[in-house]
């Protein structure tokens, strides 16, 4: 019953957060900065982790596929396909999850600690709104886009290990993705990414919205961020998946 | 004007406040006093809408506060100034951006009327210059002082303030007393004062409540304080006087 409980709060969150926000022109200075930091700010991890994953996605496929009868453009598509299908969307996400899903959750709960919500809500301010909303904005406009660059990072990680082992040319890879390409599967991956992107910020801000306590539960708050995010990520993953491809 | 009218609350069926009412006249330093766990941050937080009572009423110049609709509670905050424990101050913002904030969202000055007025704050609280430090960079006395002006940087009607001498030095907590005294007196506001510091009570006190067990013991005078023979609030004083 409890997760009921939980899921009804949640929703009371969002509807609290999404009805009369205060000055517009407030709400769109705070989306611009939070843009800035999840987005600029995450942007580093994200490329780290794409070109590692592009480049070990070739390795495998190749050690797997050590077959006269395959061509090598075949490794290109699939690594291409697979990275845009699932690696660059859901993995990335999993990091974003952890890096902005915990930041997020660990600033709205220390701002729930230190009674600065109760500030806002005294100057009569919208406070799920004013801390949540520009945060959900900014994520759902900026995740997609770093979606966007890992997916490209990938190919370029697949293309640099596979030049680099000797297993195929970086024409190979290129004719590989493009033969192979289908405008709907990067229409998916956007999806995808902004599914997760809203999961992120949502079930964080909302984690951090309801911390009590001090120092202690921030920390709680901001792990359950982390770990909710996850579960819905890949529970939607599926769900997703099922019911497009 | 603020009415309270017969306030309880209940936590969990723990009755924790029992049936207040008293009255805080404009241009007066009310303070309500009483040990820890009392029921004085209940009773704030309730007179201010961060908890709605069980039953009773809060009673702003004739407006009863948890009957109001959104848009009239969002009018009363706005004649609202609080003064926190903690200071709540935004720390991601630079003292001017935290006086700033509530002009910001409530009204149409322009940038350079924004600045003016955040600088007419600074002076009352007399912290003028620190406009472009974070709250971490000044000490917990400024902190209290910006929390003031934030407070005040509308025009507002009602002060309240949690435990504002808390975590302070003897000498800035006289500083803070004096402050608060002068603001109320000079824009006529009807400043409440949650303090067990017996001190803010003698110096600033003109109309004191004292609160044990959730219940309104005695209410008179700082003058009339000491006379009193409520055995619980001489209790209060001369556990203060060891402490």
């Amino acid at each position: 019953m409890q997760i009921f409980n939980h899921f009804g709060s949640y929703l009371l969150f969002l509807r609290r957060m999404i009805s009369r926000p205060e000055k517009l022109s407030v709400y769109w200075e705070r989306t611009l900065l939070e843009m800035k930091n999840i987005g600029a700010g995450s942007l580093a991890i994200v490329a780290i982790i794409a070109v590692f994953q592009g480049a070990v996605t070739t390795l495998q496929i190749a050690y797997q596929l050590v077959s006269p009868l395959v061509a090598n453009p075949v490794i290109g598509s699939i690594v291409s396909d697979s990275s845009m299908l699932e690696l660059a969307p859901t993995i990335t996400c999993l990091v974003l999850a952890g890096k902005v899903g915990s930041h997020i959750a660990s600033e709205i709960g220390t701002m729930k600690v230190s009674e600065q919500i109760d500030a806002l809500d005294i100057m009569g301010i919208n406070a799920p709104a004013f801390v949540a909303l520009p945060k959900i904005i900014a994520g759902v406009i900026m995740v997609p886009c770093l979606i966007i660059i890992s997916i490209f990072l990938s190919n370029l990680g697949g293309i640099l290990a596979g030049h680099a082992s000797g297993i195929l040319t970086p024409d190979e890879f290129i004719q590989g993705a493009r033969e192979s390409f289908l405008p709907f599967n990067l229409a998916f991956s956007l999806i995808k990414a902004f599914v997760y992107a809203f999961i992120i910020t949502s079930v964080s801000s909302f984690h951090g919205y309801k911390t009590e306590g001090g120092a202690l539960e921030v920390g709680h708050s901001s792990t359950r961020a982390v770990v909710y995010s996850a579960v819905l990520i890949l529970f939607s993953d599926y769900l997703l998946t099922q019911l497009l491809l | 004007m603020i009415e309270l009218v017969d306030i309880h609350k209940s936590f969990d069926g723990v009755e924790v406040l029992k049936g207040i009412s008293t009255r805080f006249e404009p241009g007066q330093t009310n303070l309500i006093i009483g040990a820890s766990g009392g029921g004085k941050s209940v009773l704030m937080k309730s007179m201010v809408g961060l908890l709605t009572p069980t039953s009773g009423k809060v009673v702003y110049d004739g407006r009863n506060f948890h009957s109001l609709d959104y848009k009239e509670i969002r009018h009363v905050r706005r004649e609202i100034g609080m003064l926190f424990q903690g200071n709540a101050l935004f720390d991601s913002y630079t003292v001017e951006e935290n006086i700033e904030f509530p002009l910001k969202m409530f009204t149409d000055m322009t940038k350079a009327e924004r600045v003016d007025r955040v600088n007419f704050c600074l002076e009352q609280v007399h912290l003028e210059g620190i406009n472009a430090k974070y709250p971490a960079e000044i000490s917990g006395g400024m902190k209290k002082r910006v929390g003031i002006a934030r407070a005040i940087a509308l025009d507002i009607k009602y002060l309240f303030c949690d435990e504002p001498n808390s975590g302070l030095d003897p000498i800035t907590s006289r500083v803070i007393d004096e402050l608060l005294r002068e603001i109320t007196y000079e824009f006529n506001m009807t400043t409440i004062i949650n303090t067990h510091d017996m001190k803010t009570v003698f110096d600033i006190g003109d109309h004191v409540v004292f609160i044990y067990e959730g219940k309104k013991w005695w209410e008179g005078k700082k003058e009339d304080v000491r006379k009193s023979d409520n055995k619980e609030l001489k209790a209060f004083i001369n556990a203060s006087y060891f402490e």
